[in-house]
């Protein structure tokens, strides 16, 4: 029962906050958002799943009630979470209290509505980490593009509007081309259920029957890649990554910070539970494992150059996510251990050092109302913490040993490296750490630029320090990545647990 | 035929048609309200009776509805009137959508109405055209679908040139007269023919005769059945009798036009879906559903087109809901027999959401006119700032009307598409789904006006219309509520299209 009153309540938080007047809606959305943070505590505390929850592990939390029956398959209301799982609930809480805070200084306009609409976000991507059969995960996936939507188009920037648009119908194309696909799996298995344990289990034993002409191999092959590209625009892999940059830019701060923490997410956790889950023999055909790891590569090495290529600091930032995300689809095409294992792990570690990077940005862009790096020099002079925290995360967001980031992409690599799905596998990984070199020379060009050396800004008012509101979310964050480098297990452990049988089905080892 | 008793109850069978009834009556005692009271001075008694009849009439179909009259877990169907009318799931399915549409329109027009002249004539011809559709729905014989079909059309006509002072609302009836006047006829024919060549207009009759020898008759009998589904595409707005549509709509006044798209077109449906299902067999040579599958997908992909086109909201809508006579026409495209209730259920259930999201649409349109904003999208520029709780709604209509995920249209579509993927026809659900895709981009368009653009000009709203709110606000929770009540509503529907289905 506690899912679905961590989903409950925040929904209700959303409302009452809707209904709030402006003036505290701020103080109490933040006060409301610690209910889920410390459900989904709460759920980690006693969390006792085993195994993969698509896979006949045993599920955290479980509940499981019959919602409608549609041409006999039955629709439930089918919620529970395993190690994949939960970390990202936590993620998402985490990320959603600290994001609220943030918000306090720039959105000064609408403030009920914005702060509903974040909870109201919020309580939709709990949904989609918790949510185990199909109808009802689709419907919270759907569900979390409405609030986005708003907020971009009503709180952004000077091209709100286009970049709203644009999000909402990239993604919306590709949520239906991934449906239809689905929907071609589940019509030719003999299932009485959208239950995904169902579904899966039945895949993996082989079940499927062809349709219209197509023998099952073939089906199968066209459903992973229309879920493939539906998922590739969520993630954003490259080609599909456009949307991603002016979402980004004309976002407000809070907003970036969900969007690449926890929505980019939503892309890469769904790749791992339906393709790679459910497909695993389509994605180890070696054509299909080359062209996704290239895929892979391509996005490391052509986001980061885009990052390099970049003048706005939230531009670079947006990109290197590209970049990022890169690594997670290289790390789940491996199928060894530590690749999976990596790729989930840097679901979370990405997730906490972007939205850490995007508030940095943000905490300079409310003072200096510019984020053009040639415009500012030596903020440290005037910001010191915010700008040392700043630095922090970019040393994480390199790799600095001891600090999330690093762990996540060690584990990838390695993993990467001994996989016997891709084929010559090293080259790939070889090629992909580059892109590493790149991240650390356009994060050390920019902060050299913009941080250090002598002062100089052109307005007309004194420069202060930041508000104690603002940096305290950057040093809950920095103080989490910290806390996940140093001892990778607090999550690892149970990703690992949760992602053996995935690798165990195609023998990719550890 | 043996009087069967209503099992559940125990009452005459003459009762069965009480929804019916109920919206006869309160119409009749509107024009003696009037009689007795002719200056319009009781708006909030005339719209409190055209109400309370509205709502008797869903709350009776409802009854009958649980309580199993007419179907399968009782005795059956009841006819009545030497088999001339029935009184089935289906029948009572539709009554229900037709009560609650009617009840929706006769709140909101109480605060639309306000201060204009023969208030008594509109609640009246509204209730006689509900009586009509509710008649249509029971129609088991060609005639009585045809004297239905007129009774619900008559007084249409004259409520959407209500405002007669309006030359686009004149010309709005005019157009929809002439052209109703023009099906008709093209009915009217096409059941002649039928009868020429079966020598009956009992639907079930029909339908032996047509299964047996007709001896040399098919082409009569197929030309007939052709002008029979013209008569239909006219009253449901479907190509090629569509074009009096976006004219009619967009010049009624928008009660009227949330009315006629939404209960008019579903009582099109429920008479087309009983005459073709339970009068015309498939084995008869003549192919209709290949007929409705051509003009399924014309009807949705024109609709949509021209939608998309739009620069005026209502007519934007009023192109929308001829795309949405293409989703539903799926019910008929897809049918394949025996196994054809699933489709069917589907279609009527996406007719039932339907007429709660786009009857809410046309409210808030009214909510528009009411308060004097602009037509053209750019009007309703920064309207959310304003009215933001209407806004919201129009939003959930709107996002509805696309199929987005959280709200009733997304399973009612879904269902349907699903529908047509079981019988066989998958291209149908493609086209259907990249449609719907599409129409996406015009919904999203008011969205975007109300709440992201700004207000081009400042405006003042002046009073807030009560009723006409809690129409639309109304509407709103219906089309959010119907996500997860869809079980029994996809149950019941599914359950009274199988029973037709011979």
């Amino acid at each position: 029962m506690i899912i679905e009153a961590l989903i409950g309540v925040t929904f209700l938080a959303a409302l009452v906050v809707m209904l709030a007047p402006d003036e505290y809606a701020g103080k109490l959305a933040f006060a409301l958002s610690l209910l889920p943070v410390a459900g989904s505590l709460w759920m980690w505390a006693g969390f006792d799943a085993g195994g993969n929850a698509l896979m006949a592990g045993s599920i955290a939390y479980q509940t499981q009630l019959d919602w409608l029956t549609v041409a006999g398959y039955d629709l439930q209301w089918f919620v529970g979470v395993d190690g994949i799982s939960l970390p990202l609930v936590v993620l998402s809480t985490v990320l959603s209290s600290l994001a609220i805070v943030s918000a306090w200084t720039p959105i000064d306009t609408r403030q009920s509505q914005f702060y509903g609409l974040m909870l109201f976000m919020e309580a939709n991507l709990l949904g989609v980490f918790t949510a185990l059969d199909f109808f009802l995960w689709f419907v919270f996936w759907e569900a979390v593009l409405v609030p986005m939507y708003f907020l971009i188009g009503v709180w952004g920037g000077p091209r709100r509007k286009y970049a709203a648009i644009k999000f909402f119908v990239y993604t919306n194309i590709a949520s239906l081309v991934m449906f239809i696909g689905f929907m071609a799996l589940v019509f030719n298995l003999p299932v009485s259920s959208f239950g995904l344990p169902e579904i899966t289990q039945a895949l993996q034993a082989g079940k499927l029957s062809g349709f219209v002409g197509l023998d099952p191999a073939t089906l199968k092959l066209a459903a992973f890649t229309a879920m493939f590209a539906g998922f590739a625009v969520k993630v954003p892999i490259v080609p599909f990554h456009t949307w991603l940059p002016d979402a980004h830019v004309e976002a407000p701060t809070p907003v970036s910070v969900m969007l690449a923490g926890v929505l980019l997410k939503m892309g890469t956790y769904a790749l791992l539970r339906f393709n790679f889950t459910m497909l695993p023999d389509v994605a180890t055909r070696p054509l299909v494992a080359t062209v996704i790891a290239a895929v892979a590569v391509v996005s490391v090495i052509y986001g980061a150059m885009l990052a390099l290529a970049q003048q706005d600091l939230k531009r670079i930032v947006a990109y290197s996510s590209v970049s990022s995300m890169g690594y997670v689809i290289l790390g789940l095409i491996a199928y060894t251990g530590l690749g999976i294992g990596g790729a989930t792990f840097q679901m979370v570690a990405h997730g906490l050092i972007s939205g850490l990077m995007f508030m940095a940005v943000g905490v300079i862009y409310n003072v200096t109302h510019t984020r053009m790096v040639g415009d500012m020099s030596g903020m440290a002079d005037r910001m010191p913490v915010t700008v040392g925290i700043l630095v922090a995360g970019a040393f994480g967001y390199m790799g600095l040993p001891l600090m999330a980031g690093f762990a996540a992409e060690y584990f990838i690599f390695q993993g990467a490296f001994a996989s016997t799905v891709i084929p010559s596998a090293p080259l790939f990984t070889a090629a992909s750490m580059f892109g590493i070199v790149i991240v650390a020379g356009y994060l050390l060009f920019a902060m050299q630029r913009t941080l250090f050396g002598e002062f100089s800004l052109e307005t007309d008012y004194e420069v202060r320090r930041a508000h104690f509101h603002d940096v305290a979310p950057l040093a809950v964050l920095l103080l989490c990545t910290i806390a996940l480098g140093v001892a990778p297990n607090i999550f690892f452990e149970m990703i690992t647990d949760a992602i053996e049988p995935v690798v165990a089905v195609v023998g990719g080892g550890a | 035929m043996e009087p069967a008793l209503l099992q559940a109850d125990q009452l005459p069978t003459w009762t069965a048609l009480a929804p019916v009834l109920a919206l006869a009556v309160t119409g009749l005692l509107l024009l003696v309200i009037d009689s007795i009271d002719p200056n319009d001075t009781r708006p909030t008694l005339l719209a409190g009776v055209g109400t309370v009849g509205a709502l008797a009439a869903l709350g009776l179909a409802g009854w009958f509805l649980s309580a199993g009259t007419g179907q399968p877990s009782t005795n059956g169907a009841i006819t009545l009137y030497g088999d001339a009318l029935i009184v089935d799931g289906m029948t009572l399915f539709f009554q229900a959508l037709f009560a609650s549409v009617t009840a929706l329109v006769v709140v909101a027009s109480y605060d639309y109405l306000r201060g204009r002249a023969y208030q008594a004539e509109f609640y009246a011809l509204m209730l006689f055209a509900a009586t009509g559709m509710a008649l249509m729905a029971a129609a088991n014989s060609l005639a009585v679908a045809f004297v239905a079909l007129e009774l619900a059309s008559l007084p249409s006509y004259a409520l959407v040139a209500f405002l007669k002072r309006d030359t686009g609302s004149v010309e709005a009836g005019l157009k929809y007269f002439l052209i109703g006047a023009l099906s008709s006829a093209v009915f009217a024919f096409g059941i002649s023919l039928v009868y020429a060549a079966t020598g009956s207009l009992l639907l079930p009759d029909v339908y032996e005769a047509l299964a047996g020898d007709l001896t040399g008759l098919t082409g009569v009998a197929g030309v007939g059945i052709l002008m029979v589904a013209g008569g239909f595409a006219f009253k449901t707005a479907s190509v090629p009798f569509h074009f009096w549509a976006p004219e009619a709509y967009e010049g009624a006044p928008a009660p009227v036009s949330g009315f006629l798209s939404s209960a008019s077109k579903a009582a099109g449906f429920a008479v087309a879906f009983r005459v073709f299902v339970t009068g015309f067999p498939l084995e008869a040579g003549v192919d209709w559903v290949l007929l409705f599958q051509v003009l399924a997908v014309v009807t949705m992909t024109l609709g949509n087109f021209a939608a998309a086109t739009q620069e005026e909201v209502k007519r934007m809508l009023a192109y929308s809901s001829i795309g949405h006579a293409g989703y539903a026409l799926i019910g008929l495209a897809a049918f394949t027999g025996a196994a054809g209730g699933d489709v069917l259920g589907a279609s009527m259930a996406h007719l039932l959401v339907y007429g709660f999201m786009n009857t809410g649409a046309f409210l808030f349109v009214a909510l528009a006119e009411h308060w004097g904003v602009g037509r053209t999208f750019d009007d309703y520029a920064g309207l959310a700032s304003k009215a933001p709780v209407a806004s919201v709604a129009m939003s959930v209509f709107m996002f509805s009307l696309a199929g987005l995920p959280p709200f009733g249209g997304f399973f009612s579509k879904y269902f349907l598409f699903m529908g047509a993927v079981d019988a066989g026809f998958w291209w149908l659900a493609a086209v259907g789904a990249v449609n719907s895709a599409l129409s996406l981009f015009y919904y999203s368009r008011v969205v975007k006006a109300l709440w992201l653009d700004d207000a081009v000009s400042e405006f003042e709203l002046g009073s807030t219309p009560t009723a006409l709110y809690a129409a639309v606000v109304f509407a709103a929770l219906a089309t959010v509520l119907l996500l997860p009540g869809f079980g029994p509503v996809i149950e019941t529907a599914q359950s009274a299209a199988a029973a037709i289905v011979p």
